[in-house]
């Protein structure tokens, strides 16, 4: 045999770099495990206990009383939602609602992002922080600003009675109309962040090829572009509307007492009932509803994240 | 001819975008120089609701709050979340990389009562059974902000990580660098501006964050959006509309700025290519 031994001093060294590389990879590893999924453990855990009134207002799981390890597991509060045909309705009406508010970031969306993207390449970078500025000022502020608008005597309804159109206020703050357009306007620059980059990336020979070839620029449109977009677009749409179906500001501040959301719905059972259970029983529930959106995303993402390198 | 019809419809769809996207803030800014109070009558213009708002001792010290939690959680995001896009990018063959690169990527779309809930239910059980956090407060926030803008530096960092030269960091090593200094040498400088990028995004979401906030908070920790909220969930403020707009020049101010320096360094970098 003629395999040499690695001498000692390398193997040492080797070691040392094998347990430096294991220490950069547990700190973050670490703070993410202790505060971010240990902590849906613990929702899982309370979704499981009954409320009582105390400090913190549930009842222990495991209880140690004269030796004995007694594990008390209370599914009550799952059952009452699916008695409860109010939280059965707020789940159907915020996935409705994000569905049609994802559709339409998209339809605005991505032809924005495909214009972005035939734009000259000095004015791509202006445009691209266009997009996304008002993302970086107040989330709160902008759905506060539609407030104003679409009030009774708000800004729209002015103007329209002005021109004649009506002649009486359009009631639209305060109804499901109002929970669409507010979702659809706070969340757009992330359906054209994706779609931009991944449209900018696009072989521009290919279409020259199609046209070349006779394609007409709608067939090249349908067979080239839009397919080799889908991953922007499935990113996007995961990224409007698993946040949408928990989104608590719009609902509160746009919607009417009829738009049942959950994400609301829970605020509520936190803040006002103080039923910490059944909160965390509506949180684990939107989490498995979100289960399969969740992993699509972090699958592109990853994806993303590690191409090369 | 359909071809140019095509282009010229996408554009005005960015047209009309970006306007749909601009007019409310726009609304914002015109309003807040009205002397009334009320959105559809104009009654002068005023700079009154600027000074009210510069009197209002609750929103003055909410915004302190704000920018010292929102500096803190940046900078530790900033580390936190760069450690993490390296680990992620660079040890392929790690154990567990997968859970951790699951980890980071989920904050970025789970929604804000789901994180705000879960962490506030830690710190109660942590609270019960290690007398740790004995309050809520800035310190109970720091630990949620810097959790999820991690996760977005992350991202904006991993970005930049795969375009450096691996080349140069292994020419590095071959004369004699350690990993750590090669990391501050070579790599450190190449993804600055990332960071930079990073720090920047992770000070805004945290500057902007209600909701975890909200869940997490203790008495005497108010921030700047739970201000605003309760006092929007009242109506239109005008006072609001003050705040509202000095946000909104602020972060076009910094954009711009950033923009600025980027075309500079663009235009330098290219003119150092040709000659």
């Amino acid at each position: 045999m003629n395999r040499n031994p690695i001498p000692a001093p390398l193997m040492a060294r080797v070691r040392t770099l094998l347990f430096h590389r294991r220490v950069l990879f547990g700190i973050p590893f670490a703070w993410l495990l202790l505060f971010f999924l240990l902590p849906f453990a613990l929702i899982l855990k309370i979704s499981l206990t009954s409320a009582v009134m105390a400090i913190p207002p549930y009842e222990p799981v495991f209880r140690l009383a004269e030796n004995t390890l007694s594990v008390v597991v209370n599914f009550g509060n799952y059952l009452f939602l699916l008695s409860d045909s109010l939280y059965v309705a707020a789940y159907w009406g915020s996935v409705k609602t994000a569905f049609i508010s994802t559709i339409a970031c998209l339809l605005i969306g991505y032809p924005m992002a495909y214009a972005m993207a035939r734009a000259p390449k000095h004015w791509q970078l202006v445009l691209l922080l266009m997009v996304m500025l008002p993302s970086w000022t107040s989330f709160l502020i902008r759905v506060y600003a539609w407030m104003g608008i679409l009030g009774n005597q708000g800004l729209l309804n002015s103007f329209l009675l002005w021109l004649g159109l009506i002649d009486e206020p359009l009631k639209m703050l305060n109804t499901n109309f109002a929970v669409i357009l507010g979702i659809t306007y706070a969340y757009l620059p992330f359906m054209v962040l994706p779609i931009f980059t991944n449209l900018v990336k696009l072989d521009l020979r290919l279409l020259e090829a199609a046209s070349d070839l006779g394609c007409r620029s709608i067939t090249t449109f349908w067979a080239i572009t839009l397919p080799s977009s889908k991953a922007g677009i499935l990113a996007g749409c995961m990224l409007v509307f698993i946040p949408a179906v928990g989104e608590f500001v719009i609902p509160e501040l746009l919607g009417g007492p009829d738009t049942l959301m959950i994400g609301k719905v829970l605020w509520e059972e936190f803040f006002n009932n103080r039923d910490w259970p059944v909160a965390s029983a509506l949180a684990i529930v939107m989490l498995a509803l979100l289960l399969v959106p969740i992993i699509l995303f972090h699958r592109f993402q990853s994806r993303e994240m590690s191409k090369n390198g | 001819m359909v071809n140019a019809r095509g282009i010229s419809l996408s554009k005005i769809m960015l047209i009309l975008g970006l306007l749909f996207l601009y007019l409310p803030m726009f609304v914002l800014i015109v309003y807040s120089f009205n002397a009334s109070r009320l959105v559809s009558v104009w009654a002068g213009f005023s700079t009154h609701w600027y000074s009210a708002l510069f009197q209002d001792q609750q929103i003055l010290s909410a915004v302190w709050m704000s920018l010292k939690i929102a500096f803190y959680s940046a900078s530790m995001a900033m580390c936190l979340g760069t450690l993490c896009a390296f680990v992620i990018t660079r040890f392929k063959r790690m154990r567990r990389r997968t859970l951790l690169s699951g980890m980071i990527t989920a904050p970025l779309v789970m929604p804000e009562v789901i994180t705000g809930l879960s962490l506030l239910l830690l710190f109660v059980q942590l609270a019960e059974l290690t007398g740790w956090p004995a309050d809520r407060g800035m310190v109970t926030i720091w630990i949620a902000h810097t959790t999820f803008c991690s996760a977005y530096v992350a991202v904006v960092v991993s970005t930049r990580l795969q375009e450096v030269d691996r080349s140069i960091e292994e020419a590095a090593m071959d004369l004699g660098c350690t990993p750590l200094k090669t990391f501050f040498v070579v790599t450190l400088p190449v993804i600055a501006p990332a960071l930079v990028s990073g720090w920047l995004l992770a000070f805004t979401l945290s500057l902007d964050d209600l909701v975890i906030a909200s869940f997490v908070s203790g008495p005497g920790s108010t921030t700047l959006p739970m201000v605003v909220f309760s006092s929007v969930r009242m109506g239109v403020s005008p006072k609001i509309n003050a705040l509202a707009t000095l946000i909104i020049l602020t972060v076009s101010l910094v954009a711009f700025i950033a923009w600025y320096v980027m075309r500079r360094n663009e235009k330098r970098r290219r003119s150092g290519r040709l000659s």
